[in-house]
């Protein structure tokens, strides 16, 4: 997040898109919550699914799934018509604004209706709101970036919060909101293909010459690597030979099951370290033993970039280990000696090699966290960003159309599918699906259906129905809630038995790797 | 900048613009006890614990939703805020199931109550929550008893459907702090002031059981009861403070980071509760306060599993280890590092995703590292 949390409160309108906030993150939507109830905030929700917090919404703007370009650019062609943008903004902290500008002209309120559905009285609306307001912030999560074109939604967030001003400021800002705790920090720390620690870049000779010095190594690749999505058919065309996955369950989490596990079993060695024997461990040749949160010391960084500190509270069972110390042992197994004596020993290296945390130790974040960047000892924190200026000096436009989604609905498959997460579960359920309390309330995988379908395909509420894609099919059962919306069903990915993501695309965004789960075209049909 | 002072207890006082007498006492470390106030909501002067006198005032006032004003002269344990106070924990204490220590001496009078007590509450233990009460508190600090307070049937029964929250009617003293903890903190608007009078009870529309309303069981209300008439149903009558300790952590669920306190008994995991402090001020959601079963589950791996004609037998680490790091060198060596890959992940602490990545970069010698979190 470009701002924190608490931010939140100081919006005077609140945007907030292919976010179920209350269900995915809901202490945050608490604060949300409170700004519109008790601070007079405005909120807009996007979104296609009658989600809670559009019962707190001003405004409810309903797209097409995968349509989201279109109604941003089409926000923004009404903010310049209606002149509300901020030009001084423009003029001094942006550059690129004419192309911009320019390819906005075609995305009037009724082109954009055409495409997304929503009715130009409402885009208009939602258009003066937002710019109208003193302060703007735009929440957003796995609705905007699973999708095909979800490096371009993400982009065209930046150029509404830019071309408002809403940026840099208190209650302003561009938002993700990070589904996994520590998804943060596993990028902060370099778990991707292309960047070390804190975003520098592999490909830089200097910056491999840097840590081959802070590592007591030679040969690093300057070659970015694969991303999770492009490794998975290498290994099924038998260029990767060996795959060691820690504490994830692809089997479960990724787009088109049934490809990843033909991917994985073509592998010649694969190991899995986790705290279950998961869908994918089982695959595994060795499985190692870790421990989970509660059983080891560390830190965390939260979505909004605080780093705090995690403590064991109790010893991990049998022989299960830390994943730093499994790792290490390995490594020295393998002829490069890493010894470590703590969690804290490797947070002080991590302090030395990467200038957004560099001023950051567990002693200062004892009581309370520290947001990067953080880059000397007596720096308080950066808890907004951008506030002078951006990380590349001048924030870019991108001029940005819109592309359909890569799966449209036809006479075969006449409904769009989109996936999520429940509040009573969470990811591949390995954690929470060991609570019977939370079984209770969401014991099964669904379909929720709108009550228009369900007697369109004359299903009751409670039926078992076969869904099918282009890729797969699985039995679940009906809900038919009005939180579904005419034409598109919804199932959540956490569960084994009827899993979601046998249906889903395993098309990906260009840029980012991600699959496009949240829109596929499926039919359906009461099991025989 | 503001340089108007009150008195409290003869101390001149220095107060904002908009302070409650309650406010400035606590920030001078004045203790006046309150009940239903709760941080970050609006006060509702329900249960008038925090009176005080004030000179020239009628009445004694609440000081948790009175504004500080200059010239104002406070005590804030006179006789008479005293004698107010002990009035109201007896009448408090006389309500219902209150079956503490607290209760009374009287022999005859206190089998029969505790009696009638054990066959409403299915428990022959004392209250769930003694030791830690707020009532209970209060009524050893003004030495209160409830003796010769008759204790009827209780109104309405326990409600005890859902698999997170009993809420036992019997305990509950009116004091509203869970009405402003769902609608004022969480904002779920599950539950408010139902009835009139002795009938008084905290309903969700249509006095429909949790599971079946808006409830999310964040458990905010559970956290917010002073009393036990709200109690984690794993933990009632299961789990006694002084048998645990705490540890604060960070929630490993989603990305927010809330701060817990994980309470610990017996190297085991048996209560979270909410850290008063950023980002959640003590808030949770239903997954981090009553998602933790899964770290004592007992189908965690315990050792390390090799593989051997399809099924899995046990290992030592030194074999494991060794086997791991054989294959990794042998297959590094033959078919180069960019034929291995990793994957890390966001369950995984910052130190432990960075040893992963040094050890895919510095040790495998390739670049392909990458977590699920995308997915
Ligand atoms: S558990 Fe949460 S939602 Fe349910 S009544 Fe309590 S505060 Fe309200
Ligand atoms: S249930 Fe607890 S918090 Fe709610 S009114 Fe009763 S005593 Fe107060
Ligand atoms: S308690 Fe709930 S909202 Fe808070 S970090 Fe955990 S999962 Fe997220
Ligand atoms: S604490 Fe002031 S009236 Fe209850």
């Amino acid at each position: 997040m470009t701002n924190t949390i608490a931010d939140i409160e100081q919006a005077d309108v609140i945007l907030v898109t292919g976010s179920n906030t209350t269900e995915n993150h809901p202490v945050l939507s608490t604060v949300i919550k409170r700004a519109v109830k008790f601070r007079g905030a405005k909120l807009i929700v996007v979104d296609p699914r009658r989600i809670k917090l559009t019962e707190f919404a001003h405004l409810w703007l309903r797209p097409n799934l995968g349509t989201d370009v279109a109604w941003i650019n089409g926000l923004m062609h009404v903010i310049l018509k209606e002149k509300l943008n901020k030009a001084d903004f423009i003029a001094n902290r942006t550059e690129g604004f004419d192309a911009l500008s320019k390819m906005l002209e075609k995305y009037t309120p009724d082109f954009v209706e055409g495409i997304t559905g929503i009715p130009a009285e409402n885009l208009e609306a939602a258009a003066k709101m937002f710019a109208g307001a003193k302060a703007g912030s735009i929440l957003y999560c796995m609705g905007i970036t699973q999708h095909i074109s979800g490096t371009d939604n993400v982009k065209s967030l930046a150029n509404l919060a830019m071309i408002t001003g809403h940026l840099g400021a208190p209650g302003t800002g561009v938002n993700p909101l990070r589904g996994q705790n520590n998804v943060q920090g596993a990028c902060d720390m370099g778990g991707l293909p292309n960047v070390y620690t804190a975003y520098q870049p592999v490909a830089d000779l200097a910056m491999a010459r840097k840590m081959e010095e802070a590592w007591g190594v030679t040969g690093l690749s300057t070659q970015p690597g694969l991303t999770v999505t492009k490794m998975l058919p290498k290994a099924h065309a038998g260029e990767l030979k060996a795959l060691y996955i820690i504490g994830e369950n692809p089997m479960l989490s990724d787009a088109d099951l049934n490809h990843v596990e033909k991917s994985l079993k073509h592998l010649d060695f694969l190991v899995v370290q986790d705290i279950f024997l998961t869908e994918t461990a089982q695959m595994a040749d060795v499985v190692l033993p870790s421990a989970c949160f509660a059983e080891k010391d560390g830190t965390f960084s939260n979505t909004e970039r605080r780093v705090q500190r995690v403590r064991q509270a109790v010893t991990a069972p049998g022989q299960a280990k830390e994943d730093w110390w499994i790792t290490a042992q390995i490594a020295s197994r393998m002829g490069y000696p890493m010894q470590y004596a703590d969690s804290r020993a490797i947070f002080e290296e991590i302090a030395r090699v990467t200038p957004s945390y560099a001023g950051i130790s567990y002693r200062r974040i004892e009581d309370e966290g520290l947001h990067w960047p953080c880059p000397t000892e007596e720096h308080p924190g950066t808890p907004i960003l951008h506030t002078q200026q951006f990380t590349r000096g001048k924030g870019l436009f991108h001029a940005i159309e819109w592309i359909p989604p890569a799966e449209q609905v036809d006479e075969e498959y006449p409904l769009y599918l989109t996936t999520g997460r429940l509040l009573y579960q969470y990811h591949t359920g390995t954690m929470t699906m060991k609570s019977e309390d939370l079984n209770e309330r969401a014991p099964e995988s669904f379909v929720e259906i709108s009550g228009k379908d369900a007697a369109k395909y004359n299903l009751q509420d409670g039926d078992q129905v076969t869904i099918a894609s282009r890729r797969g099919e699985i039995r679940v059962r009906v809900r038919i809630q009005d939180k579904a919306v005419e034409g598109t069903v919804f199932i959540p990915f956490h569960f084994a038995q009827g899993a979601a993501n046998q249906l889903t695309n395993g098309a990906l965004d260009p840029v980012s790797g991600i699959p496009e789960f949240k829109v596929c075209a499926v039919k359906i049909g009461k099991a025989a | 900048m503001s340089t108007q002072t009150l008195t409290i207890n003869g101390r001149d006082l220095s107060f904002e613009p908009g302070e409650t007498i309650l406010a400035v006492a606590r920030r001078h470390h004045i203790d006046i006890p309150t009940l239903c106030h709760l941080k970050g909501a609006t006060p509702t002067g329900a249960c008038r614990i925090c009176v005080v006198e004030v000179s020239g005032a009628q009445n004694l006032i609440t000081a948790c939703n009175t504004p500080a004003a200059a010239g104002l002269v406070v005590q804030t344990e006179s006789a008479a805020v005293v004698a107010a106070r002990k009035q109201i924990i007896q009448l408090m204490l006389g309500s219902g199931n209150h079956n503490c220590a607290v209760r009374g001496s009287d022999h005859q009078e206190w089998t029969s109550f505790q009696v009638k007590v054990q066959g409403e509450d299915g428990s022959s233990q004392l209250c769930p929550v003694w030791g830690d009460c707020r009532l209970q508190d209060l009524a050893y600090r003004y030495q209160v008893s409830a003796e010769r307070f008759d204790a009827g049937p209780a109104r309405y029964a326990m409600e005890t459907v859902n698999p997170f929250i009993v809420r036992d009617f019997s305990r509950c003293i009116q004091c509203g702090r869970c009405v402003q903890a769902c609608n004022e903190v969480q904002v779920n608007n599950a539950i408010q002031f139902g009835y009139k009078g002795p009938e008084a009870k905290i309903i969700t529309p249509g006095d429909r059981p949790l599971k079946d309303s808006d409830c999310v069981f964040c458990g905010e209300c559970v956290q917010a009861c002073p009393v036990g008439a709200l109690v984690e149903k794993d933990v009632r009558y299961a789990v006694r403070p002084w048998e645990t300790q705490k540890t604060r952590t960070t929630c490993s669920y989603c990305g927010v980071g809330c701060q817990l306190y994980l309470h610990v008994r017996d190297n085991k995991v048996v209560k979270v509760t909410g850290a008063e402090v950023a980002p959640n001020h003590g808030s949770l959601c239903v997954k981090g306060r009553f998602g933790y079963h899964f770290i004592n589950s007992p189908e965690r791996l315990t050792d390390p599993l090799i593989k051997e004609n399809g099924t899995f037998r046990k290992a030592s680490w030194d074999e494991a280890l060794d086997l791991v790091a054989g294959k990794f060198k042998q297959i590094r060596d033959t078919h180069g590092g960019d034929s291995m890959g990793v994957l890390v992940s966001a369950r995984m602490t910052n130190e432990e995703n960075y040893v992963a990545q040094k050890f895919t970069r510095a040790v495998l010698k390739t670049n392909n590292i990458d977590h699920c979190a995308r997915l």
